[in-house]
């Protein structure tokens, strides 16, 4: 059963489309989801926890509807915001604990769980000072603890590298990662940082603008995408002749910017045929290397604007 | 759920569960309201066959009148804490999150701040209470006064609580919520008493009456004298039946009002 699933979602503000029908299946594991500043992630998740009601469309979390159980998905969810959330004299001990019996769980067991997550984030002595004095990241680490306090069955986690100096980041990544994999929680984490959803998530979602621009696992973007970066040399042409001749042979072939050519793989012999055709023109082949993509290139192709590439 | 909710913010409103800082106005506050009775007890108690009494120096209904500043402050530092605080870090957003229903957190927020202000307010009539039983006052006597004290006290919480929780809704500003809070019990108060002084002065009653439904304190010593026959705190309490039940009206008008502003500020609050 999927964890998340939304059917023709769509939020609609007075002056702006947050959410355009889509269709988005989450399972187990890691899920990543990507888009930039203002591409309909939060609502997304505002929508999935049922605070925000949708204007067309239907979802359902945990198989719960967001439009009639919203309860009942708040009590299996944990949620961590984008924005600062904590107050500053409360310290994260006193504050998970009390976060755990808002998730209904007893005092005792409560400060148990708060326990246990607030070392698994990685708070030692400092979780017994008032919030207010942490940095950054200590705050990153008490957001997630309040998150996870209860046990639920999936967490969201909205932009939790935001803020974070490189290390910082990297612990945070490597926390989620341990969530997802060791504790057996489904994660849907947000960020408009591709890199970084490249290395934790095992599946990834990408939203441009309200719109899904794709959804797969995180080891079909990254690879080979079919095509050969080839680069000629001899004659000022070069480049344009074997274009030319390539699409005379029946492949497709594109420039790729300076004098690389690009060529679409359509079976074993594709290489064979570009270095025939390269010899048979008299020219030199100074490389032939399979063209991998990275998650940002699902952006260049669907003309995405404002994203940040790492 | 709710009830662990009910009792930290209880809590909190008294600094407990907060840093020390926190807990130093509202435990001034509450020695304070409660520094007077106690002198009031030791004095009924030690003199009672010198002064020939036989009922509390300060009646119950009077005390709330007689400390209404101390009150006001208390209620005004102590509002923000429970619903300015939650908007400005803005960790509403993760009771949100959580399955306590929206008005079901209004709800329990105001319920906290109101039993907090009730502890206030009813605490030295509880104490004037165990003193009236050591000075032998006539027990049915009493008991009926204090009881009538105790509704009034409650009525009186509900009716701060809400004004208070629904000015300090609207600002993340702590300062800025205390001072709106002070201004509006503070200045309604003083109005209130000064026209009703002259309206006494002028042989205007009705007028004192009817400025007395606009200051909670005065309201709420209103409806104690129209219900219980009480003593009275006020220069001109209502003296009709009719006004009486104006009095009444105009109590439960202001809490359910104050309950439903709340509400209705909370639906358009963004997560």
């Amino acid at each position: 059963m999927a964890v998340i699933e939304t059917a023709g979602l769509t939020k609609q503000y007075p002056s702006v489309t947050a959410l355009d029908d889509l269709d988005v299946s989450v399972g187990d594991g890691v899920t990543g989801l990507v888009g930039a500043n203002g591409a309909g992630k939060s609502t997304l998740i505002k929508i999935l926890l049922g605070l925000v009601g949708a204007t067309r469309g239907s979802a359902h979390v945990l198989g719960h509807d967001v439009a009639t159980e919203g309860a009942a998905i708040r009590a299996l969810v944990g949620y961590m915001p984008e924005h600062d959330c904590l107050p500053a004299d409360v310290s994260a001990s006193d504050f998970v604990v009390h976060m755990g019996q808002m998730s209904g769980l007893p005092y005792a067991a409560a400060r148990e769980r708060a326990a246990d997550v607030l070392r698994h984030v990685g708070l030692a002595e400092e979780r017994y000072r008032p919030m207010g004095g942490y940095s950054t990241g200590m705050k990153q680490r008490a957001k997630l603890a309040q998150a996870l306090v209860h046990d639920p069955r999936l967490v969201l986690l909205d932009e939790p590298t935001n803020g974070l100096d490189p290390s910082s980041r990297d612990d945070m990544l490597a926390l989620v990662r341990k969530v997802g994999h060791e504790f057996g929680i489904a994660v849907l984490v947000t960020s408009h940082l591709l890199g970084e959803l490249e290395r934790v998530s095992d599946h990834v979602v990408v939203l441009d603008s309200g719109r899904l621009l794709q959804s797969s696992a995180t080891t079909e973007f990254m690879h080979a995408t079919g095509s050969l970066i080839v680069e000629v040399q001899g004659r000022p042409d070069a480049d344009r002749l074997l274009g030319q001749a390539l699409v005379e042979a029946g492949l497709t072939a594109r420039p790729a910017g300076g004098a690389l050519i690009e060529v679409e793989v359509r079976d074993d012999t594709t290489p064979d045929v570009v270095r025939d055709l390269t010899v048979d023109l008299g020219l030199g082949l100074v490389r032939m290397q399979e063209r991998h993509h990275r998650i940002e290139d699902v952006f260049r192709e669907g003309g995405a604007g404002s994203v940040l590439p790492v | 759920m709710a009830w662990s909710f009910f009792v930290t913010g209880l809590r909190n409103t008294y600094g407990l569960g907060r840093s020390g800082r926190s807990k130093v106005l509202p435990m001034i506050l509450l020695g304070m309201m409660l520094l007077p009775a106690l002198i009031l007890v030791g004095v009924l108690v030690q003199a009672r066959d010198v002064l020939d009494l036989d009922q509390q120096i300060v009646a119950y209904s009077r005390y709330p009148v007689i400390t209404q500043a101390l009150i006001s402050v208390f209620v005004a530092a102590q509002a923000p804490t429970l619903l300015s605080r939650d908007l400005r870090f803005r960790t509403i957003t993760l009771y949100l999150a959580r399955p306590m229903p929206r008005s079901l957190y209004v709800l329990v927020r105001f319920a906290s701040l109101t039993v907090a202000t009730f502890i206030l307010v009813g605490a030295p009539l509880v104490l004037m209470y165990a003193g009236g039983l050591l000075a032998d006052l006539p027990v049915g006597q009493e008991t009926g006064d204090f009881l009538g004290g105790l509704f009034g006290a409650a009525l009186l919480a509900v009716l701060l609580s809400g004004l208070a929780a629904l000015v300090a809704a609207m600002t993340v500003r702590r300062g800025l919520a205390v001072a709106a809070v002070i201004v509006v019990l503070g200045v309604s108060y003083t109005a209130v008493s000064t026209i009703q002084g002259i309206a006494v002065g002028t042989g205007n009653d009705t007028v004192g009456e009817v400025a007395g439904l606009f200051s909670p304190y005065t309201l709420v010593n209103g409806v104690q004298v129209f219900l219980f026959d009480a003593p009275r705190a006020t220069a001109t309490p209502p003296d009709s039946t009719a006004t009486g039940l104006a009095y009444l009206a105009v109590a439960l008008l202001l809490a359910l009002g104050s309950v439903g502003g709340l509400l209705a500020r909370y639906r358009s609050v963004q997560t």
